[in-house]
């Protein structure tokens, strides 16, 4: 069930009013009930996933639990008796135990999710290895269907285990509302990845009716209609015209086409967000932001700051700081220190951590080599960027440009630039092409097709590319006022009239100039397929 | 107040964007609108037919009126399928009880959904009612939607990009172009050969035709209608020997007459280099005339239709239908001696 369909609107509609009827305490239930009906949409043994990730966690989770409990009484117990050192042994006997719960945990989850979605990867790169040596036997691939949302609710599950582990986290007991917090439907499928912590407070809250948060609510939820439809889906055709055949768009269609899968993928992914958050909202619940205008980030560093927020926040917590301290790399960075020197010693632990999280980022977005590419890139050039760190920070002290708007507006321009490039990966079939029509952007000098009408053969028409302009120079104007705070207060903050005059017009928008319906394809959220 | 402002506002504009994004059908695809102009009815008809193009393109009412007195109605539109038809005679009974239903089988060779456009073609005219209901669901496609019928703005929405003068012209106010349901063609393309039909892996009409075939019989005996089925004389699409047994031995097993006119085209009069529009297709106004002048004579002789002409009141109806059709049969020809072709098809303005 997509987002922009009838059929997710009318469910919504169904499970929003059904909500506000039955009794408080039971309408976290309603939610777990709709999330599993929403997802057995897709198909209903895919259910066997989402429960089996919710069983295993819940069962790991109350193993930790009861260790925790054994530990406290037993040394509760013989408090007496128990010197600092016996205490400590004990406490490391009982995390060894519960570390083996939570790697029994990782593996049984992170295992169904490296089956499903890397096992066709790997038959592939064997058989292509198995060619290059000159052999002839070829494995088949599996038929393996990757559950929806797999890559979501699976790392938000991990989180909360892992959460548990380090004790940062409460148990949730009830396994009931452990299952609401791995299926929730809005996020289900595309993310924000939520905190246990953080969605918990508010999840299973029993919600009175409060207008404001509903029209508040309703308001992102159409916004995130407007950049789906109005924007994403209707730049969609000149994105897939230019990447399908890069055999005949090079050059400047390449630039072309960065530059519209940049404005495709943004409107895309932050409105299928604005939707998440904005159905949460409707139902009283607080979800994660997951973008905080990613394209005003004046390099790649604050860039992923800024962007998938909490994919980010994810790998930096469960990931990069785990390896960072972990035993073999303390070791390597003592080695490193009396072998290399001290600077290069402290900096090698977070070039190899760093360098493991964008390969496994760019491993979580695809199972294929543009995705490792593109994420092992983002992770060199973070890199670099960081030991150029003291040479930018001369050259704006030397020529004072620090401050200055056209600066930042280069620097700006730059990094959109640098990640359009980089998202190159992600559009083309493999890497050889994508590196290629990167190379045509300087090689291939057709920039005369901006002008000669060839960008009206691409598969949209110039009320397409109107519609678009104006719908990217509202989400500027948009993103320019976020500056000063919520938009939607600020809009809250006017006369009624007003109010309702923006709602009245985002919606006419979306009903007459939105992308939906017959004769266009309806178009998956692209996040969705992660 | 201002809570009911805005509803209101936003219903009204809703409505008013519908009105201007729905086709208007007023400069080409005038059949379009043959579904909708049935509302216009003021009195009732003695002969209703039912079907596709060969129903609306070769048979005039106003013919039938001047010849025999005859008062009938087409509710024809393109590639009407089957169960189309049947929901349209359903509803046609909630509004009236004519004498004698006739339906046009050449849709029994469909038994599934075609083709969207046509579908709105059929069902977007209607007026809401359980028919119309059950008609959009048996006719969708995979790619339709129940609530873009509802909501017609839903479908038509990605039209603010080709809108017309005619879009805002046509948004209260539509043009006059039927008679009775009869779109009229007055020019010729004579027919040449006319190709074999290709065989078909299957000549057998499928059990959903013939389930909605049974439920028009069952309709009109309930309601005492007499139906007539009818294969029209049109040369193209092909109509298989095989089909014609079907149905000579369905009308016969049913007791329900059949007559198919492509076997009385000599009897008729029709001369295919003059009287068709479209290569054998469909005929033209001269062919039309010709095939309701015989059709009538044969519901006359077989059938006790009486003479309307005598009543005052469908006379005043009629005589104006006639006015309309004459003057649209000169505009016709004038055009085509003027352009050469058809322009304007002599419609004219009407105010809804």
């Amino acid at each position: 069930m997509l987002f922009t369909s009838y059929s997710f609107i009318l469910f919504l509609l169904v499970v929003f009013i059904l909500y506000y009827c039955i009794p408080k305490i039971y309408r976290w239930v309603l939610l777990l009930l709709a999330s599993y009906f929403f997802y057995a949409q897709a198909g209903a043994s895919l259910l066997m996933f989402l429960l089996g990730t919710t069983i295993s966690t819940y069962i790991v989770s109350m193993q930790i639990l009861r260790l925790s409990n054994i530990q406290k009484a037993y040394i509760a117990e013989n408090k007496a008796i128990l010197d600092k050192t016996a205490k400590k042994e004990y406490k490391a006997k009982i995390k060894k135990k519960q570390w083996r719960w939570l790697l029994v945990c990782l593996f049984f989850n992170f295992g169904i999710l490296a089956i499903f979605k890397y096992t066709n990867f790997a038959i592939d790169n064997v058989n292509n290895l198995i060619a290059v040596f000159g052999g002839t036997k070829q494995f088949s691939f599996l038929d393996l269907v990757l559950p929806m949302g797999i890559s979501f609710y699976m790392f938000q599950t991990m989180g909360y285990i892992i959460d548990v582990y380090r004790g940062t986290a409460k148990v949730e007991r009830n396994i009931g509302k452990l299952a609401l917090f791995v299926s929730f439907f809005p996020q289900l499928i595309q993310g924000p990845i939520s905190r246990y912590n953080d969605l918990s407070r508010t999840l299973f809250e029993p919600h009175a009716f409060d207008s404001s948060n509903v029209w508040f609510g309703f308001q992102r939820i159409l916004w995130g209609f407007f950049k789906k439809l109005v924007i994403a889906d209707r730049i969609l055709p000149a994105v897939n015209t230019i990447i399908q055949a890069p055999e005949e768009y090079q050059g400047a269609y390449v630039l072309a086409g960065m530059v519209f899968y940049a404005i495709q993928l943004f409107a895309d992914f932050t409105g299928g967000i604005d939707i998440v958050i904005g159905i949460g909202q409707i139902f009283g619940i607080e979800i994660a932001e997951n973008f905080n205008r990613p394209y005003f980030s004046k390099n790649i560093t604050e860039y992923w700051r800024r962007w998938h927020i909490t994919m980010g926040t994810w790998f930096k917590d469960y990931l990069f700081y785990p390896i960072s301290i972990c035993k073999p790399m303390r070791k390597l960075s003592k080695w490193s220190r009396n072998h290399l020197g001290e600077a290069l010693g402290r900096k090698l632990p977070v070039y190899i951590s760093t360098l493991v999280v964008w390969f496994v980022t760019g491993l979580w977005h695809g199972a294929s080599w543009n995705f490792i590419t593109w994420g092992v890139l983002n992770g060199v050039i973070i890199l670099i960027s960081g030991e150029c760190a003291p040479l930018y920070k001369w050259f704006h002290k030397r020529f004072h440009v620090e401050n200055k708007l056209w600066y930042a507006a280069f620097q700006i321009l730059r990094t959109f630039l640098l990640m359009s490039s980089l998202r190159l990966l992600d559009c083309y079939r493999d890497v050889g092409t994508s590196f290629k029509m990167f190379g045509t952007l300087f090689s291939n000098w057709n920039y005369e097709v901006f002008f000669n009408g060839s960008m009206l053969k691409l598969g949209i028409s110039v009320a397409d590319y109107i519609v678009v302009l104006l719908g990217v120079l509202l989400l500027l104007f948009v993103s320019l006022r976020q500056r000063k705070g919520s938009v939607r207060q600020q809009i809250a903050a006017k006369p009624i009239a007003i109010n309702f005059m923006v709602v009245y017009l985002l919606l006419m928008a979306i009903i007459i100039l939105g992308a939906y319906g017959i004769g266009y394809d309806a178009s998956q959220f692209i996040y969705n397929q992660f | 107040m201002i809570l009911i402002t805005a509803i209101l506002l936003c219903i009204v504009s809703l409505y008013l964007a519908q009105k201007l994004l729905m086709p208007k059908y007023s400069t080409e695809i005038f059949e379009g609108a043959l579904i909708e102009d049935y509302y216009n009815e003021t009195t009732d008809h003695q002969v209703v037919f039912i079907g596709d193009c060969e129903v609306y393109e070769n048979f005039s009412p106003v013919t039938l009126w001047e010849e025999y007195g005859i008062t009938s109605y087409i509710r024809g539109s393109s590639q009407q399928l089957i169960w189309q038809s049947y929901y349209l005679m359903e509803e046609t009974l909630s509004y009236e009880k004519p004498d004698i239903i006739v339906f046009n089988v050449l849709s029994m060779q469909y038994d599934e959904p075609q083709n969207e456009a046509y579908n709105r073609m059929t069902l977007d005219g209607m007026k809401w009612s359980g028919a119309k209901a059950q008609s959009i669901s048996a006719s969708m496609t995979e790619e339709e939607s129940f609530l873009e019928y509802l909501f017609p703005l839903l479908r038509y929405h990605s039209r603010w990009s080709e809108l017309t003068a005619d879009d805002i012209t046509y948004m209260f106010s539509k043009k006059e172009m039927f008679h009775s349901g009869y779109l009229m063609r007055v020019d010729t393309k004579a027919a040449g050969s006319i190709p074999e039909g290709k065989v078909l892996d299957d000549y057998q009409f499928s059990d959903v035709c013939y389930e909605y075939l049974d439920k028009m019989v069952e309709l009109c005996e309930k309601e005492g209608v007499q139906l007539i089925l009818i294969k029209a004389p049109s040369l193209y699409p092909y109509w298989y020997d095989e089909w014609e047994e079907q149905m000579e031995s369905y009308a016969k097993e049913k007791g329900v007459p059949y007559v198919n006119y492509l076997e009385e085209i000599a009897e008729i009069g029709l001369d295919f280099s003059q009287d068709t529009y479209d290569g054998g297709l469909h005929l033209n106004l001269s062919g039309a005339e010709k095939m309701s002048k015989y059709f009538g004579a044969w519901l006359k002789d077989n059938y006790d239709l009486s003479d309307q002409r005598e009543d005052e009141t469908l006379a005043g109806v009629w005589a104006e239908k006639t006015d309309f059709y004459e003057k649209m049969k000169d505009d016709q020809y004038r055009e085509l001696e003027e352009y050469g072709y058809l322009k304007s098809y002599g419609a004219r303005e009407v105010i809804e």
